[in-house]
């Protein structure tokens, strides 16, 4: 059977990378100073869905993203790797959402593409860490749900195989479609662009990305070329709840954000020579501190 | 009504440690409320085989939900459980660890109550909290303390008008101790059907292995930790060797992982095992923020580092300037010669 899929991936700032320069003297993040990126985990979701697709021929991956209007990055990444498509959800509305509200808005536009055989998200986004919208977007759409997964491996007679990392140990589940999966890092990379595929999509963009004062020189493309237009979603096209939005819709509050400052302690400088060293085992010994 | 929950993770009839320190932390909040701390164990044939350890953090009311299809672990029948007994007793606080099983039954409940989850908490407190934009005060919200933006920031997390306040907390983090051996709680033996419809015994776990952790990271006394500056696998053997001498454990950081000098689940840090051990060596180890996060309450720290500016040696009891393999050697050889 062909399965619809829909992929969730999100930008991110690289938080792996972080230089000096990454925080203002504020305290505050300088996210200019960090490159933005696919979210690491989102590409092992990503190539999850392209095996079913090679698997089950028929099949679609779309991917959705919720952002700015130059988080088409995350989409265009995608069809050079296989995608089929891409919806990018864009509003202001959606601004300073927490998982929650995040998770109403994704959900929102998963009723609007059709309600798909699988969801496939990575586990979790390395801005955050924390692991909910996938879950949360199951829970909205009344989905089951199967987290930290290691493999999708197969799909048969309407039910999923999968094997699941957990806490010491691995887990293999069999689940019905439809379903929500996360996906972890210790899952397949992501297989490259594919050169055609760049060749293809190189210009595709969302309305929001182009210029609106004077128009591309390429600009009659789109017209020939329906496929480089990349969907491009508002509050109002999925028929969002404004109060369930963004900072509106979003239980949590921050309260305050403080720069983590380490409490420097006396300590006592040594050097690597045989008697520095040996001193040292020896005032450790006789305050019963080792051994 | 409103008391402080906390969900108890079972792995077949035995509670989760990260489960003890979370009934310690709510037993703490409850006191500070003014409020009952209540507990939810759900699994299958645990009747009579939890209610006592669970009890003795000081439980005044403890739910007991026993029914086949209970364990192994699925997302919607616990969930279903939560979802209802919530509705049912209102709770404030909801505390669960952040494992596995925490992390894929957090959000879900969080999501059909419309309530605010914080994952991954490493500290948690009783506070006031002022809304700018309504004015409005809060009086006793729960601080939701964690790491944030790849543990280089800690955000304060509130929630000020829905319930119940939802955190979980990674095992390791707090501590666990009893109030009594045996607490005087009352157990309440919930009907299962009544919470959890059939339809939502649907994910089937064909199988399922799990070992005991190969290493004792949590609770060794002594860690020999590596970073980046070790160097290589052999490098890595070498710490294994000092910690073979001192009875510890081996550990490392995220670049060390990373860099394939030694198995994942060495890692310690806000990605991985925090530890409290009572002797950290970091051995090459710069120091990332991340990485200190998972061991910033060790007791003594000595940093072993050609970097005499780097960034561990702020909170290390010693810093020996020097490289890895020049002096984990020497620390060996005098170790053996003098604790005879």
């Amino acid at each position: 059977m062909s399965l619809k899929i829909v992929v969730l991936a999100k930008q991110v700032p690289d938080t792996r990378n972080v230089g000096k320069d990454a925080m203002t003297p504020e305290g505050t993040v300088n996210r200019a100073a960090l490159p933005a990126i696919f979210n690491p985990e989102d590409l092992n979701a990503l190539e999850q869905a392209l095996r079913l697709k090679d698997q089950h021929p028929g099949s679609t991956v779309t991917i959705l993203t919720m952002g700015p209007p130059r988080a088409t990055d995350v989409i265009r990444e995608g069809l050079y790797r296989g995608a089929d498509g891409g919806v990018l959800l864009t509003d202001r509305a959606f601004a300073g959402a927490d998982t929650l509200a995040t998770s109403y808005a994704l959900s929102q536009a998963i009723k609007k593409i059709g309600m798909p055989d699988l969801v496939i998200g990575g586990r979790q986004a390395i801005d955050g860490d924390t692991a909910q919208v996938g879950p949360q977007v199951a829970q909205k759409l009344d989905l089951n749900q199967v987290t930290y997964v290691t493999a999708i491996e197969q799909v048969k007679d309407g039910k999923v195989t999968a094997l699941r990392t957990i806490d010491g140990g691995i887990e293999r589940v069999e689940a019905p479609l439809p379903l929500l999966v996360t996906v972890n890092g210790n899952a397949a990379p992501c297989r490259p662009r594919n050169a055609k595929l760049v060749m293809k999509y190189k210009r595709a963009s969302a309305p929001m990305e182009r210029p609106a004062d004077k128009p591309l020189p390429y600009a009659g493309e789109y017209e020939k070329k329906p496929y480089l237009t990349v969907t491009q979603w508002s509050v109002a096209d999925v028929d969002g709840d404004l109060a369930q939005c963004g900072l509106a819709g979003s239980p949590t509050k921050v309260k305050a954000v403080q720069n983590i400052v380490f409490k420097a302690k006396e300590s006592k400088r040594l050097t690597g020579s045989d008697a520095d060293v040996e001193g040292l085992v020896k005032e450790l010994l006789e305050s019963h501190t080792i051994g | 009504m409103n008391n402080v929950f906390v969900y108890c993770e079972i792995d077949k009839f035995t509670v989760e440690e990260v489960s003890f320190e979370l009934l310690t932390k709510g037993r703490k909040l409850a006191n500070e409320l003014g409020v009952q701390l209540e507990a939810i164990a759900a699994g299958s044939g645990i009747t009579g085989k939890v209610e006592k350890d669970i009890l003795s953090y000081g439980v005044d009311k403890l739910h007991v939900f026993d029914a086949p299809g209970l364990y192994p672990y699925t997302s919607k029948p616990h969930t279903s459980i939560l979802v209802n007994l919530f509705k049912q007793e209102q709770p404030q606080i909801c505390l669960m660890g952040a494992t596995v099983i925490g992390r894929d039954l957090g959000p879900r409940v969080s999501s059909s109550l419309t309530s605010g989850l914080t994952a991954d908490c490493t500290a948690l407190e009783i506070g006031d909290y002022d809304d700018k934009k309504t004015g409005k005060h809060y009086e006793g919200l729960l601080y939701q303390i964690r790491p944030a933006f790849g543990g280089n920031i800690v955000a304060t997390i509130v929630n000020p008008d829905n319930r119940p306040q939802m955190a979980t907390v990674r095992s390791g983090v707090m501590k666990a101790e009893k109030v009594a051996e045996y607490y005087n709680g009352e157990i309440v033996y919930e009907d299962v059907a009544k919470f959890v419809p059939e339809t939502d015994y649907v994910v089937r776990v064909i199988e399922r292995h799990v070992e005991k952790a190969a290493n004792n990271l949590k609770g060794a006394p002594i860690i020999v930790a590596g970073g980046y500056g070790v160097g290589s696998k052999e490098g890595f053997d070498l710490l294994r060797k000092l910690a073979d001498e001192l009875h510890g454990e081996v550990g490392a950081s995220r670049a060390a992982v990373d860099a394939g000098f030694c198995e994942h689940d060495l890692q310690i840090g806000q990605t991985g095992v925090t530890v409290r051990p009572k002797v950290y060596i970091a051995c090459g180890i710069s120091g990332a923020i991340q990485h200190v996060a998972g061991m910033k309450e060790s007791g003594i720290v000595i940093s072993i580092n050609t970097d005499p500016d780097a960034p561990i040696n702020q909170l290390a009891d010693y810093v020996i300037t020097g490289s890895v393999e020049e002096v984990v050697p020497k620390m060996i050889k005098y170790y053996k010669e003098n604790s005879k």
